[in-house]
């Protein structure tokens, strides 16, 4: 083999998430009541187009989630050694973008180095900006850039042109003949935004992306799209890899506050008496410490061992893997309150319901009522929780590593980003292209998770029920 | 003579375009000065819409699509928004059912009935103040001066909607619009209320339209009638014309669907033994209207009663029907006036039920008490007697109503009977065995629980199928095997089509959900059924299937019901005995024919007295209750009822009065029907 | 009521309890003060002798529950835990590691965080609240429509843009204020208007769209349509009554950080350079001085059960409800 899969801790949680989610839409679709407000979310035009943004976001994140080691070229053929470098399948799709290295600083689609130097001209040495080593390196004269971008820039948005019209074609031919439909009607329908899914959207949107993906990736081939940062690796390449780190910290944390804030929450309101007030105990005095500081100790506790037991970790990913995952318990120890004490609420109110009242009067044990009775009806708070926790997640992590607590330094994370570059602005030029690109995706994300969000929401609180 | 308002073809739709449902279709009618003008139907028929679009007030979303509104000869809906604002309040004023809800919980009721007139009678200060006490003075709230500094939610039921009425006079406006304005109430205090009205319509002339869906509220109150169902007028007529003959087949069917025991009519003649009583418990299958009610927007074809009504012809499916104008009567039907005279009620013979030697329930003292804990360590402090020293038994095969007003604790027996709250003091005897917390489970195989809500007494997340599985399974009933067969059973055994069983509660309607609930109860063969107010949520023509289930399930598997209620002419349908409670007491017992003809105790009396009837009875002298039920947090001393009793003296405020025995197995709690000297008294068991 | 707070009171006692055993947990038992030695002398300089003294020269060289060698009395507060951590209840915070007296530290820098966090709180909630009443009174048309939408926008993007783009733009580009700095007296307002402005403007998305649902909320109940039935205008209605019932929860919601202003901001104290507590917080744990976050999660606590008891009160004046049962 050429290479040794490597399953990080973050990577077995992020594919077991994967799974349960899957095993969920399973259950789902089975079951009608489940299904509705799915419905009502699938036609919303808003919640599909942040969805299909999403989607995009968690298919780059899954395939930085497949990490191996390359095997050393020198090493023998019965001892392999592999290179200590953890890689994933993501990288050796953009490994143009990884090791296309400069020496410091350049803007965006630049193809000069940012920082003058002395340069061999005609045997003597000037200052000047000298050439990129990659960037545009395929010109002959700078004037040619201008010209050579918008060619790239066109051909590229053509590219995902005609592949969004081949799948659209695609979709026309599959869905005309699943609903039996002349393909002429169908896109009658699709046009006036009768079919009852927001086609019109999904589709636009998915052009859209498909478009800015190509015209990005012809530029890529030729440029640093979004310039270069301090020790000269390329900016889009670090913003595409701290994607998969925002989706780390915004799922895994909630999957550690899911098991507490269900349990205790639920046990809480259900028993009441001693139970609820040891439960509301502990989570008045978690409350009562500051977030920030709280997470700071456990994350400084966190560095201490690793840094005492450097011997646990074969490779610097790995051992950044575990500081993360850390990040993401810490942080799920600490913000499991607020659902729980939603879930408390609710559970109060719903054991006084008669079909509670009903379930005991059949003898019926306490267990059996939380799990049919209580559960499933607290279920769409749960849900409605994760989705608009989130985004939160996601900002507060480029609040931490600002702080100082956050991620590994190593890692690639728009936090890290934006620490490492935000001194940078006082620069005259200012270096902007660093804090714009974590800004930008990391807005992205954010505003496509909370208009989900919106959409979920507004689907499953009955409160809500009809109103934006 | 002029109306005060006319209406004409008012159509009210809510949505947008396609998904616009027709909430009201067509309505028109008119109200006179000085007259009240019913409008008379079951929920979701568009009544309480009809007003908001008087009133301009529809939720969002909703608009006026057709028609015209005259209020003193002035087009209502033509108005601007700005002229409108004068006319609500100042031209109509509306009172609205829940008034907890209906008036701000955080402002003073004295500010909410000034800030009316100061807007529509320019007053302001003192002078305003002063004018507000003056109109809740005029609505009978004693104390008024007092209560203008109060916060609703330290009013009781019957002064909150009082305070409503003394706000919508503050504009003194022409058209009083009340809109189920006594359903919330209980039924001595809705008397209260009622009487209140009357008297402010006569005294000052207004118009009135009252909107309920209770056909006696109509007939001691209204001087003429329309009838509504789906979004349209079906009749419309005299208050006497209507009730002497109604002539839409629904309506008829309204009539017949009641429990008419209490409420002798013309349409009910005396039974065949004679004795113009009836016999309660043992009475006939009531009517019912076969189908449920429709959804709000539901687009039928035609009539949109023919559904539903036993005399459709073809063309009634197919073609609406105009109005045809029979001597004083307006009535929407292809059949006006052909139809047959109303008959007397189908008589069938009762079966006779069981009459066992032994109780099949036998409680003794029971009582429930709440600890009240207050102060610094929350140590209690006292004690609510919800439930105090109550004494009962239940044949097999016989109905026990238990009867009451809300807060008289009636629901708490039901739920400390089954152990759903541990009981402070008593014993339980079921079936012979003595029921204590280690034999809980004997206790659940025989007795079980209908609830009130069918809305909320259903878990909307589980199939029907498993909620009827859930009880099986739980106390081992059946071989596993045949627990599936067994749902099939019950589902058929309540009326419930076969593939219910695989459906969640959503598609269902408030009757059927009612079904599932009687059929979870059956499903684990019980000898006892705890009803507690089954019937209430629902409309009066699904009211009447329910009540034929229960009595028919009652005939086949001889069970005994505990039947919790407030209604008294359900009680009259169903009942073998009745049980009256006051403040966590029983105050007077005995057959139900007994008590509900010849009620000794003045409360019973009240109660009985104080329901709306279709004709007033003749001769009695009427007792209306002064005041409210008291908080069982803090009883009278001496009898409970002594400060709201007609006939209390010292001994009623010091001593708690013994059972008066007044007849065969019927008894009385009190002082003044002890003095009156027929009866023995007997001391109490305890 | 006497007797309501009072228990509440008390109730607060054991919840600090359970902080101060959680963090002494934390700090002394999980992670021991060899490993913080460890931490601060840096990897290279390690010898058990240098650890032994560090721990002295921090009083950090003492058993951490009981102290077996000392007699009477002494046994329990010649430790770790009574002199670091029982010390606080009675605000005795003990010296930084870098030899400060911490206490001292916080009386000067509460100064500075209020000046920042309290305009941030009243100006914020009063532009919140305008908002959100905006929104509400269009209801259902399409200013609402596009309201919801930039709220969702705005809080999608990250405070420390709003930080950073605030600086870049209005100070150094258009020069309009001062990048960061502070000073006391009313020349100190140039430097506060960046930070407070920059605040309000990161916390409106998420504040008016949770204000608005509220007030949404509220106008769908019935004594809205009482209020209007008897003709008052829709303004009136708005303010009058809906802004009265809304205003219990956003009140209470808001009461319980009141204390918490004082711990300032962290991210906005360390970018503007405000001498505050919040940059205090950040420079301690960028510094690794566990004394100073231990303090200040302390700090923390105690002021959020104040909010806390502050909020039952307010809860009790403001609905009557509560207040008069």
């Amino acid at each position: 083999m050429s290479f040794m899969p490597v399953i990080l801790w973050t990577d077995a949680l992020i594919f077991a998430l994967l799974a349960g989610v899957l095993a969920l839409i399973w259950f789902i679709r089975r079951h009608d009541h489940l299904r509705a407000p799915w419905v009502v979310v699938a036609q919303r035009p808003m919640a599909m187009g942040a969805a299909l943004v999403l989607g995009a976001f968690a298919v780059t994140g899954l395939l930085d989630s497949l990490h191996y080691r390359e095997r050393l070229p020198d090493s023998q053929a019965g001892k392999p050694q592999y290179s200590v470098e953890v890689m994933s399948v993501f990288d050796a799709l953009v490994s143009g973008l990884r090791t296309r290295q400069e020496k410091t600083y350049s803007g965006p689609l630049a193809i000069q180095l940012y920082a003058m130097e002395f340069v061999e001209r005609n045997g003597v040495a000037v200052r000047d900006y000298p050439r990129l080593q990659y960037g545009g390196a395929h010109l002959q004269h700078a004037e040619e850039r201008r010209a050579d971008i918008a060619r790239r820039t066109l051909a590229g948005a053509a590219q995902g042109a005609l592949a969004s019209l081949l799948l659209f074609a695609g979709l026309v031919a599959w869905q005309a003949r699943r609903l039996k439909l002349p393909v002429g009607t169908w896109l009658a329908r699709w046009r006036q935004g009768s079919l009852n899914w927001p086609a019109r959207t999904l589709v636009g949107m998915m052009a859209l992306m498909l478009m800015l993906g190509g015209a990005m990736a012809q530029l890529a081939s030729g440029y640093h799209v979004l310039g270069t940062d301090k020790v000269g690796q390329d900016v889009l390449y670090i913003s595409l890899k701290s994607i998969r780190t925002g989706l780390v910290i915004g799922t895994l944390t909630t999957l550690v506050t899911l098991p507490l804030a269900i349990g205790l929450g639920i046990v809480a309101g259900y028993f009441r008496g001693w139970v609820d007030d040891v439960i509301q105990y502990i989570y008045t005095v978690l409350n009562s410490i500051p977030g920030v500081l709280l997470i700071a100790a456990a994350v400084l506790i966190v560095q201490v061992y690793i840094e005492s037991n450097p011997e646990r970790f074969d490779t610097a990913a790995a051992r950044a893997d575990i500081r993360l995952l850390a990040l993401c318990l810490i942080m799920g120890m600490t913000s499991w309150t607020g659902l729980a004490r939603l879930l408390r609420g609710e559970s109060l109110k719903l054991r006084t319901l008669d079909y509670v009242e009903a379930a005991r009067a059949f003898g019926v044990s306490n267990a059996r009522i939380i799990s049919r009775h209580i559960f499933p009806n607290v279920f769409h708070l749960v849900l409605i929780a994760v989705v608009m926790d989130f985004s939160g997640l996601v900002l507060a992590e480029a609040v931490l590593s600002y702080v100082g607590v956050g991620v590994d330094p190593s890692m690639y994370s728009w936090g890290n980003m934006i620490n490492g570059a935000r001194l940078e602005l006082a620069r005259e030029p200012a270096v902007w292209w660093q804090l714009g690109a974590a800004f930008a995706f990391m807005f992205a994300l954010v505003l496509a998770a909370n208009l989900f969000a919106d959409g979920v929401r507004d689907a499953f609180d009955p409160r809500l029920g009809g109103r934006r | 003579m002029k109306p005060l308002l006319r209406v004409e073809g008012l159509v009210t739709e809510i949505g947008h375009d396609a998904a616009a449902l027709r909430v009201v279709d067509g309505v028109s009618f008119h109200v006179a000065a000085g007259e009240t003008y019913a409008l008379l139907g079951e929920s979701g028929c568009g009544k309480s819409m009809t007003a908001l679009s008087l009133m301009r007030l529809l939720p969002d979303g909703g608009r006026i699509a057709a028609g015209t509104v005259h209020l003193d000869g002035q087009d209502v809906l033509a108005l601007p928004e700005r002229d409108m604002r004068r006319v609500r309040g100042g031209g109509m004023a509306m009172i609205f059912q829940e008034p907890m809800l209906a008036l701000n919980p955080v402002v003073k009721v004295g500010h909410q009935i000034v800030e009316a007139l100061v807007l529509h009678q320019g007053l302001s200060g003192r002078v305003a103040s002063e004018a507000a006490c003056g109109l809740l003075d005029s609505v009978g709230v004693p104390d008024a001066l007092r209560r203008l500094d109060s916060y609703p939610f330290e009013l009781s039921g019957g002064l909150r909607q009082r305070a409503m009425i003394a706000m919508a006079l503050a504009g003194q406006p022409r058209l009083l619009i009340a809109d189920e304005p006594t359903t919330a109430l209980d039924v001595t205090i809705q008397a209260q209320v009622l009487d209140v009205l009357r008297h402010l319509r006569t005294e000052r002339r207004m118009g009135m339209l009252l909107i309920t869906h209770d056909l006696g509220v109509v007939a001691e109150n209204a001087d003429r009638v329309g009838v509504m169902y789906a979004g349209e007028l079906l009749e419309e007529g005299a208050r006497d014309a209507f009730f002497a003959a109604p002539q839409h087949p629904y309506s008829r069917m309204l009539f017949a669907a009641l429990p008419h025991g209490l409420l002798p009519s013309r349409a009910q003649e005396p039974v065949a033994d004679g004795s113009p009583l009836g016999r309660p418990g043992d009475g006939a299958r009531l009517t019912t209207i076969p189908g449920q009610v429709p959804k709000p927007g539901d687009r039928i074809r035609g009539c949109r009663f023919a559904p539903r009504c036993p005399f459709a012809i073809a063309r009634c499916r197919d073609q609406s029907p105009d109005w045809q104008v029979i001597n004083d009567q307006r009535v929407r039907c292809h059949l006006a006036g052909m139809l047959p005279p109303l008959n007397a009620r189908g008589v069938t013979t009762p079966a006779h039920s069981i009459q066992a030697a032994q109780a099949l329930l036998q409680v003794d003292g029971l009582k429930v008490h709440f600890p009240i804990r207050r102060g610094f360590i929350q140590r209690s402090v006292g004690y609510v007697r919800a439930v105090d020293d109550v004494t009962l038994s239940i044949q097999q095969g016989r109905t026990l109503a238990l009867v009451g007003e809300s807060g008289c604790g009636k629901t708490t027996v039901g739920k400390a009977l089954l152990r759903l709250i541990e009981p402070t003091a008593g014993s339980i005897v079921l079936g012979g065995e003595s029921i204590t917390a280690r034999n809980a489970s004997t206790l659940r195989r025989q007795a079980q629980m209908v609830f009130q809500d069918p809305f909320s007494s259903l878990n909307p997340r589980m199939r029907v199928a498993d909620i009827l599985l859930e009880g099986m399974d739980a106390l081992g009933v059946g071989a596993a095997n045949q627990r599936r067969d067994a749902v099939a059973l019950l589902l058929r055994q309540v009326g419930l089509p076969d593939d219910a069983g695989g459906r969640y509660p959503h598609a269902f309607s408030g009757g059927q959900r009612q079904r599932i609930a009687i059929a979870r109860a059956l499903a684990v063969s019980p000898r006892l059924v705890i009803c507690d107010e089954p019937t209430s949520a629902l409309d009066v023509s699904v009211q009447a299937q329910i009540l034929n289930l229960l009595k028919d399930l009652q005939d086949s598997l001889g069970l005994a019901y505990l039947f919790i209620t407030h209604n008294l002419a359900v009680v009259d349908y169903l009942a073998h005995e009745v049980a009256v409670m006051y403040l966590g007491r029983i105050v007077e017992q005995g057959p139900a024919t007994a008590v509900l003809r010849a009620p000794r105790h003045p409360y019973t009396q009240a109660l009985v007295n104080a329901v709306p009837r279709i004709e007033p009875p003749a001769g009695q002298r009427i007792v209306r209750l002064a005041g409210d039920q008291p908080s069982p947090l803090n009883p009278p001393n001496g009898c409970h009822f002594h400060p709201r009793c007609p006939h209390a003296n010292e001994t009623c405020r010091q001593i708690y009065p013994d059972q008066t025995v007044v007849g065969s197995g019927h008894w009385a709690r009190c002082h003044w029907v002890a003095a009156q000297g027929q009866a023995l008294p007997v001391r109490s068991p305890n | 009521m006497f007797a309501y707070i009072l228990r509440r009171l008390l109730y607060a006692i054991p919840i600090l309890i359970g902080v101060n055993l959680l963090t002494f947990a934390l700090f002394f038992v999980v992670n021991t003060p060899d490993d913080m030695a460890r931490l601060q002398l840096g990897v290279k300089h390690v010898t058990p002798e240098a650890i032994e003294r560090w721990k002295t020269e921090h009083g950090y060289d003492k058993p951490l529950l009981l102290n077996v060698e000392a007699t009477g009395s002494a046994q329990f507060t010649d430790t770790i835990f009574f002199q670091h951590s029982a010390a606080m209840f009675v605000f005795e915070f003990g010296k930084s590691d870098d030899g400060r007296d911490i206490g001292n530290e916080i009386r000067t820098r509460m100064g500075p965080s209020l000046a920042i966090a309290l305009p941030v709180f009243a100006i914020g909630l009063l532009a919140n609240i305008t908002f959100a009443l905006l929104m509400v009174f269009f209801r259902a048309t399409y200013l609402d429509l596009w309201g919801v939408v930039l709220c969702v926008v705005l809080m999608s993007i990250s405070s420390l843009f709003y930080i950073i783009a605030g600086q870049y733009f209005i100070a150094k580009l258009w020069n309009l204020l001062p990048i960061s700095g502070f000073a006391g007296g009313i020349d100190g307002l140039r430097f506060v208007l960046l930070p407070v402005l920059v605040s309000v403007m990161a916390g409106i998305g998420s504040g008016a769209r949770w204000y608005r649902t509220i007030f949404l909320e509220e106008i769908g109940k019935d004594y809205v349509r009482t209020a209007r039935a008897k003709g008052l205008s829709e303004i009136r209605v708005l303010f009058r009554h809906v802004l009265k019932n809304g205003m219990i929860p956003i009140l209470t919601g808001a009461v319980v950080v009141l204390p918490l202003l004082f711990m300032g901001s962290l991210i906005t104290e360390s970018f503007f350079g405000i001498p505050g507590l919040g940059s205090y917080t950040i420079d301690a744990i960028q510094a690794q001085d566990f004394a100073v976050v231990r303090a200040m999660v302390f700090l923390g606590s105690f002021l959020y059960i104040v909010g806390l008891i502050l909020t039952d009160i307010s809860y009790s004046w403001a609905d009557p409800r509560v207040r008069l049962q």
